[in-house]
């Protein structure tokens, strides 16, 4: 079905009271002057037109460009020469040519969406008319085969079930960024290969993510490629540690991410499916699996997902990201090749130096009490000790420093072979204080539950620092 | 019939032959990479002192850190310099 070459075309749906509105002027425009009228919807409307065509499969409306209906358009020799939307009649009449038309309704009324650019129905048509634009190989499932079960065939999962990337799914995925989809983001290792915006997309779908979240995931790649964080050490280290992707900023609230109760645990999409994408990412666009480049001995289940939110509402203390660099009210990711959660249980402390004595005591066992400098360590402080730190008006940094002081360790009792335990370093460690963490390598994030007095410590790597992986903050583009 | 688009990287990987191993070391050069971690020097010193005791001539290569890939000077410079290489893994 063709739009006419010439004259008058109009597009209307029943469903809108502003086409109905105008019925019988489509209805003198048909007699009058050769109108050509669509209807999205209703095959029947408009009854006061005799000729009118149904546009069912919304090709015709996705041709013309229709955004709102009523819009109307005249044609010359194939070429639009005018076109106008909703009710006006000045407009009508400058469009159609014609003076007095409609006369007893009012001069103008606001049209109503277009049913070919509702969601769902856009991305169909996109795909029909072949204008995605997307590149990735297709890759055709029987129609006896199960979806779910022909990803794992082909080693996409990460084992749990995946999304199945359609295009539909994966275009409407894009809509969450500007983004051009064929941007290459970073080089993902270990086989070094460019990830496109298009092919996060893709993973993006597959781990449940929605559009919106596409952002986060994005910026959480590039965080991760950036040299400092070394992932390609941290996918094929053997020690336990993964990506852990700490979101700051109004894209949490934006997108519903949990800083709150069970922060850490299951039942949040945002949180669950952003970690899990970025893990897919490694996986399926770097080739990084585990016992193959992955040689972890243990792993820790926070490789299938490790994001959360800080609950900076909450908090008395600056941002993470705010901390790091990032200006207020911008949001960011910060990643951290970390690994589990070590409890920091103390329901008796009410004064911050008895408090971070019990979080310095639990964080020297990080590794093994016998190794010091261990890694880099994010301390995630739960609300109801927050509170004793703010009641005493400790800064973070108070509290970082009383960290450091408190978690240096006597050099004798490191000392390979001291306190009955054959780990430890070497003798010249006798005799000095050696510092449990490096300087700078101590993250505080604010998140948890308003009931507990439960903190948690996410150790990191034993290769810290400028020797290993570094925390990367970058700020979310949206 | 459903189309779902490929995750992947699309790299067919391709196979490359391994060049064959020598039947003998004599009057070969011998490259020896210590990847930086930690004991891994007690393991190599003793296979360099082995292979000097048999009149084989070695070459010493550390890479920077263990937890990332030799650099592109070091794997260059090594190419060129010797004809068989052993790196030692330690833990």
């Amino acid at each position: 079905m063709d739009a006419p070459h010439d004259g008058l075309v109009a597009v209307v749906k029943r469903d809108c009271p502003t086409c109905e509105l105008t019925a019988p002027v489509l209805g003198t425009l048909a007699r009058e002057a050769g109108l050509t009228v669509y209807s999205q919807d209703d095959p029947s409307f408009p009854a006061e037109v005799a000729a009118r065509r149904h546009d069912a499969d919304l090709d015709i409306s996705h041709r013309l460009g229709i955004e709102i209906v009523p819009t109307l358009i005249r044609f010359d020799g194939g070429r639009e020469v005018a076109r106008t939307y909703g009710w006006d009649r000045a407009e009508w009449e400058r469009v159609a040519g014609r003076p007095g038309l409609g006369l007893d309704l009012p001069a103008m009324r606001p049209g109503c969406g277009a049913k070919n650019v509702e969601p769902g129905i856009l991305e169909r048509l996109k795909i029909r008319h072949g204008e995605t634009g997307i590149t990735a190989r297709r890759i055709a499932i029987g129609s006896g085969e199960d979806e779910i079960e022909a990803m794992f065939d082909r080693g996409w999962s990460d084992g749990l079930p995946l999304v199945p990337p359609t295009e539909e799914r994966v275009l409407r995925m894009l809509s969450g960024t500007i983004r051009d989809p064929q941007e290459v983001v970073g080089l993902v290792p270990s086989d070094l290969v460019p990830a496109t915006v298009e092919k996060i997309a893709i993973n993006a779908v597959m781990a449940g993510c929605k559009p919106e979240y596409l952002p986060v995931v994005l910026a959480a790649v590039e965080a991760v490629l950036e040299e400092p964080f070394a992932m390609h050490g941290v996918l094929a280290t053997t020690m336990y540690v993964g990506p852990v992707v700490i979101v700051n900023g109004p894209i949490r609230r934006a997108i519903g991410m949990n800083a709150r109760g069970n922060v850490l645990g299951q039942g949040n999409r945002a949180n669950a499916t952003i970690g899990r994408a970025l893990q897919l990412v490694i996986r399926n666009i770097g080739g990084g699996r585990p016992q193959e480049v992955d040689r972890a001995t243990l792993g820790n289940p926070g490789k299938y997902t490790y994001c959360f939110a800080e609950d900076e509402e909450g908090s008395c203390w600056e941002p993470l990201s705010v901390e790091r660099g990032i200006a207020p009210g911008k949001s960011a990711v910060t990643v951290f090749a970390g690994f589990g959660l070590q409890g920091v249980v103390d329901q008796k402390s009410r004064d911050p130096e008895s408090l971070s004595r019990s979080f310095a005591e639990c964080m020297k066992a990080i590794y093994n009490v016998k190794l010091a400098p261990a890694c880099d360590a994010i301390v995630v402080i739960a609300p109801e000790h927050e509170r004793t730190y703010r009641e005493a008006g400790w800064t973070k940094q108070q509290v970082i420093d009383a960290f450091h002081r408190l978690t240096e360790i006597d050099g004798d009792d490191l000392v390979a072979g001291a306190r009955g335990m054959a780990e430890g370093g070497p003798p010249s460690l006798a005799g000095r204080r050696i510092g449990k963490f490096r300087k700078g390598g101590l993250l505080i994030v604010r998140a948890g539950g308003g009931a507990g007095m439960f903190s948690g410590i996410i150790g990191g790597w034993s290769a810290s620092g400028e020797r290993g992986s570094a925390p990367v903050t970058r700020e979310i583009r949206e | 019939m459903t189309a779902l688009l490929d995750p992947t990287s699309e790299r067919s990987p391709t196979i490359r032959p391994r060049l064959g191993r020598p039947d003998r070391l004599d009057g070969l050069v011998v490259g020896i990479v210590d990847i930086s971690k930690p004991r891994g020097d007690v393991f190599l010193d003793q296979l360099d002192a082995r292979l000097q005791e048999r009149g084989i001539a070695t070459r010493r290569y550390m890479k920077p850190t263990m937890t990332r890939p030799a650099p592109l000077a070091l794997r260059q410079q090594i190419g060129t310099e010797v004809h068989v290489v052993i790196q030692g893994l330690a833990d």
